[in-house]
């Protein structure tokens, strides 16, 4: 067994413990803390496979962005160290039974299923061919989406500031 | 053990959909909703990379999915986010039980 093996596995339980961890916890604020620490191991994932650009965004995106986003609007909505209800046991045999079943349908599937591979030469995924391909717009150049995405971005950034803008108080 | 292919990356990334599954079921509290909703996402981003890494090596479409994918997450949240604060300062409570209100 080689030490990349042994690498892989722990980041891959580093992932499905702390997610495991992240949805049964009865305190919210360490809820956020195991998602943050599920989403450094799918970066270290990325890693793992060499694709260190995404990796780069996952944690500038995910771990640094979308996490303390999470954990500002946990201090601001609710009262520390209070623990969560239990939720029903009734609806958690039957959530658990539901994420089972299709765990398990999926996994049959996938075994059967034997993927055929490209034989052709693989590119490098580095900044340059990245940078290239998504201005591009020759052939599989993804200059459409960009622009598409960026006005989505504007969208909801406008959107999220008209929709948590205070009422103005009446002045008349 | 197996030598890690893309076999053992895709069962990482189908549990990590249904561990997101179970928590989006079983939590009531609209922010642990939105933190299962964002283990989903990665799971999906995962299975893309997967994917581009061991079948299209010599293409970077799976790649740019990902990029997309984490670019609309993030207005997702962002939204989410600017909706559940002002969900709490209505109606001090952010648990699904207490927004069905928020239809009318």
């Amino acid at each position: 067994m080689s030490g990349s093996t042994i690498i892989f596995y722990m980041l891959a339980a580093l992932t499905l413990v702390s997610g495991v961890m992240a949805v049964s916890t009865r305190q919210i604020f360490r809820a956020a803390v195991f998602v943050l620490f599920s989403l450094i191991g799918v970066a270290g994932l990325y890693f793992w496979m060499q694709y260190e650009f995404i990796a780069a965004v996952q944690i500038v995106v995910y771990v640094g962005g979308i996490t303390v986003l999470i954990i500002f609007s946990i201090f601001l909505t609710q009262q520390a160290g209070e623990k969560m209800l239990m939720p029903k046991i009734g609806r958690k045999v039957f959530s658990a039974l539901a994420a089972f079943c299709g765990f398990a349908l999926i996994m049959l599937q996938l075994y059967q299923y034997t993927f055929a591979s490209t034989t052709n030469l693989p590119i490098e995924p580095s900044v340059a061919n990245i940078g290239t391909q998504m201005m591009g717009i020759k052939e599989s150049g993804y200059s459409l989406p960009f622009e598409v995405v960026s006005i989505l971005l504007l969208a909801a950034l406008i959107g999220c500031i008209v929709i948590a803008m205070k009422p103005k108080p009446q002045t008349t | 053990m197996m030598q890690p292919g893309l076999y053992q990356i895709l069962f990482i990334s189908t549990a990590l959909f249904f561990i997101g599954a179970y928590g989006f079921l079983t939590r009531r509290n609209l922010i642990t909703m939105l933190m299962s909703v964002e283990l989903i996402l990665n799971s999906v981003n995962l299975n893309f990379i997967a994917f581009n890494k061991y079948l299209w090596p010599d293409r970077l479409d799976g790649l740019f999915f990902t990029i997309f994918i984490i670019a609309i997450a993030a207005a997702e949240t962002s939204v989410a986010i600017a909706i559940i604060i002002n969900l709490y300062r209505s109606h001090h409570s952010i648990d699904v039980e207490n927004a069905e209100e928020m239809k009318y």
